[in-house]
């Protein structure tokens, strides 16, 4: 445990707007304590996938900070036009930042021409220099740990869904993240596959992995998160304990948005 | 080294030379002229097909006897013979290169060794009419790019001529009615026409032509040696002897040397090639024939295959940096890399050669054929390539780049162990088709003194007047060259393609084309 007044994710003001000038991010801020499994949900377009992708600097935030674990990403006018190097220097931030956070596809993407075995050695032997006799048992540990250990020989496109977005996990987690983000890894399973992989985090959860989920498994964010982070139009609207946020929601935009998940899909 | 020696071996098919070349210690008379079918001046005996004989090699060895040097044979194509000269890659050259102004404005010419004149030869019974270049105009003639006989027809008024690369194609084409006439130089025409019974020998002799030995200008030194011994071998008759031999020797001749005394030697090397020709021939002789050119045809198969697959490799990587740098370099890389492809896919292959061979020592860029061959096609594959690599590239899913990214590999990583190998995958099918393109492309290089393939089909089917059967054991020889490429590349896809059926996306998945805009930054 680190010091528990430093939150393991601080970011401050994060604002981000696409080329065609469209905003995505109107300034969030959000501090996430290590440990926690927070849920993120929202109407789509809301901006919370470019939020989870913004933290592992997938997309290039436009201004404000991140901090993760130690490591800092931070962009402003002033800075740019101060520093000469900066570019370089966002650049290389942003490549440590990767290293401490692991990050789940909604589409898994699994290497095809690796099996899941070397799907999972490789960033540690590649990133990290890792000997192939150590990351194979890691590998298999991971595998065990994620109930996949008759599939190490497999290629992905032999394996059901639910087993491939398990495997993306253990890839990931093969690289010690300090934090895991989840963009949406339920949503392109098969309905009766959704438990298997909600079962892993869960896992995780137990173990004292900081996790932040982006997600539209409504039971899921109300049982197993700490606490629900509601995003509406770029921002954070609310953040609160499920039970709580799905009863007595605050905002009107939260009271419309559950509203309407009721009336559709629950 | 290596590919030295097998380019030298490659040569060695003039084994006669290579071996004279071994004799001794004496300087060596690097000469140039075009090994492929210019009988009487300089072919392949058709008794033994390692052997060049011809009246220029006699002249040449007489020549070099008397200079004190051995000779040694370079091959070139004949409209590259001067330019050759020029590049240093011989000292003289010897092929009926006529003095004419044009050549004499690029080189220094020797006195004339031999003294001819134009040709008409007609089909049999002279159906159009023809009697002299004046009865030309209007028809279709034949002659032989380039020649003196050519500028002839032009200077005549003549405007529907046809120019052939060989004697024998324009003579066959006249008997099989696409040509009236065709005009050629009168050593030509007696060797090539006169055994052939659908055509006719008609008019007087037209122009007059010089055959002089070219040397590079300023050259004074070796053209004073070379002229002193040409008048040596004439005055004492060796010149002489060897028209004889030839059948070459005529009233034109005997004015111009100033000779009229009788024969000194039967025509016994031009009777020894009549009768060949007249010979028919069983099957099995035909069949033995064509297995006595397997040797020639394994060299030249090994320089078409050195070439090719040195090539190929050139282009595939030279491709591959292409089509990463166009895809993800910074912008004016980027540009740059799209400039050179559209740029050497928009220009011929065979200028990109000339130029890499007889332009760039211009710059000082000398480079030896082998070296220019692999390095032109090379370059000209790459452009393709890199356009294969680019579809392969953009195939795979732009997650994967992410899925690595998000991993901690940087870019370089990325590419190098989890996009490129996806590639691959996309790239191999066309990347083989190219291949098996590049295997026929490489014939240029019989362009750029090479003896290739192709080359060498040209020498053995212009020796032997056999087009046919020798052209089918070409293009069979071609196609098994390909295929073990073609095996390997069917049996690497399947192998690969294991793993890469039904790459799934998300059903909310983003845009999943590798787009590089978002990585430049």
């Amino acid at each position: 445990m680190t010091n528990a007044a430093v939150p393991l994710i601080q970011v401050k003001n994060l604002r981000k707007s696409y080329e065609d000038g469209a905003t995505i991010l109107k300034g969030v801020s959000i501090d996430i304590e290590e440990g926690d499994l927070v849920s993120i949900i929202g109407p789509s377009g809301c901006g919370k996938s470019t939020f989870l992708r913004c933290l592992n600097c997938l997309e290039y935030i436009d201004s404000g900070t991140i901090s993760i674990a130690g490591v800092t990403v931070s962009r402003s006018l002033e800075e740019e036009e101060k520093d000469l190097d900066f570019d370089k220097k966002f650049l290389d931030a942003c490549h440590r930042m990767r290293q401490e956070v692991g990050m789940v596809f909604q589409s898994f993407n699994l290497f095809p021409h690796k099996t899941v075995l070397e799907n999972i050695m490789m960033a540690p032997m590649v990133v990290k220099h890792v000997r192939e006799d150590d990351a194979k048992k890691q590998g298999l540990e991971l595998l065990d740990k994620v109930g996949l250990s008759n599939f190490a020989d497999k290629y992905p496109v032999t394996m059901s869904g639910g087993q491939t977005q398990r495997a993306a996990i253990a890839r990931a987690l093969a690289m010690q993240p300090k934090v895991m983000l989840y963009d949406e890894p339920t949503s392109a399973l098969d309905p009766e596959l959704v438990g298997e992989v909600l079962q892993v985090m869960k896992n995780l959860d137990r173990d004292g992995m900081t996790q932040v989920v982006v997600t539209h498994q409504m039971n899921f964010a109300r049982e197993a998160s700490d606490y629900i982070v509601f995003m509406h139009g770029g921002e954070i609207i609310e953040k609160e304990d499920g039970d709580v946020l799905f009863t007595q929601p605050k905002d009107s935009r939260t009271q419309s948005f559950l509203r309407h998940l009721n009336g559709v899909t629950y | 080294m290596r590919r030295l020696r097998v380019f030298l071996c490659a040569l060695s098919a003039l084994a006669f030379l290579a071996l004279s070349a071994l004799a001794a210690d004496k300087p060596v008379l690097k000469w140039g002229g075009d090994s492929e079918g210019n009988v009487p001046y300089m072919f392949m005996d058709p008794r033994d097909d390692k052997i060049m004989i011809g009246f220029e090699i006699d002249i040449v060895n007489a020549l070099a006897e008397r200079m004190g040097m051995t000779p040694q044979f370079v091959h070139n194509g004949w409209d590259n013979l001067i330019p050759g000269l020029n590049l240093g890659l011989y000292d003289i050259a010897l092929s009926g290169l006529e003095i004419t102004p044009e050549h004499k404005e690029e080189v220094d010419f020797s006195l004339p060794y031999y003294k001819t004149f134009l040709q008409l030869v007609v089909q049999r019974g002279n159906p159009v009419r023809i009697n002299s270049l004046e009865d030309c105009v209007g028809k279709r003639i034949g002659t032989l790019k380039q020649s003196y006989a050519f500028f002839t027809l032009v200077d005549a008024g003549v405007d529907e001529i046809r120019t052939y690369d060989n004697e024998i194609n324009a003579y066959q084409d006249m008997a099989h009615d696409r040509l009236d006439a065709v005009l050629m130089d009168s050593p030509i025409a007696i060797f090539y026409a006169g055994f052939n019974t659908d055509l006719e020998f008609v008019g007087e002799p037209i122009g007059e032509i010089d055959y002089g030995i070219p040397v590079r200008k300023g050259n004074t030194e070796l053209l004073d040696k070379l002229n002193a011994a040409l008048v040596s071998i004439r005055d004492d008759g060796t010149l002489r002897g060897i028209y004889d031999r030839w059948n070459m020797w005529t009233p034109v001749m005997a004015k111009f040397f100033n000779d009229d005394s009788p024969a000194r030697f039967g025509p016994d090397k031009f009777s020894a090639w009549a009768e060949y020709q007249r010979q028919g021939m069983t099957l099995i002789q035909r069949f033995e024939r064509y297995v006595g050119f397997l040797p020639t045809f394994g060299k030249a198969a090994v320089v078409t295959l050195e070439v090719s697959v040195c090539a190929m490799s050139l282009a595939i990587v030279l491709g591959l940096l292409l089509a990463i740098t166009r895809l993800f370099a910074p912008k004016i890389l980027s540009r740059l890399a799209t400039a050179y492809i559209e740029i050497v896919r928009g220009t011929p292959v065979l200028i990109q050669l000339f130029f890499i061979f007889y332009g760039l020592p211009n710059i000082g860029i000398k480079l030896s054929p082998f070296m220019a061959g692999v390095i032109g096609l090379g370059m000209n594959y790459a452009a393709y390539e890199a356009e294969n690599y680019r579809a392969g590239l953009m195939a795979v899913p732009r997650a994967q780049m992410e899925g690595a990214l998000a991993l901690g590999m940087d870019k370089r990583q990325a590419l190098r162990y989890v996009v490129i190998p996806q590639a691959v995958r996309v790239s191999l099918p066309p990347v083989t088709n190219d291949f098996i393109s590049l295997l026929k492309d490489s014939s240029l290089v019989s362009m750029i003194t090479l003896i290739d393939l192709t080359k060498a089909y040209g020498q053995l089917a212009n020796t032997y007047y056999d087009y046919f059967g020798i052209g089918i054991m070409v293009a069979v020889i071609y196609f098994l060259l390909g295929l073990p490429f073609v095996r390997l590349a069917r049996y690497t896809e399947r192998r690969l393609a294991v793993a890469i059926r039904g790459n799934r996306s998300g059903k909310h998945g983003r845009d999943t084309t590798l787009r590089p805009a978002s990585y430049h930054n």
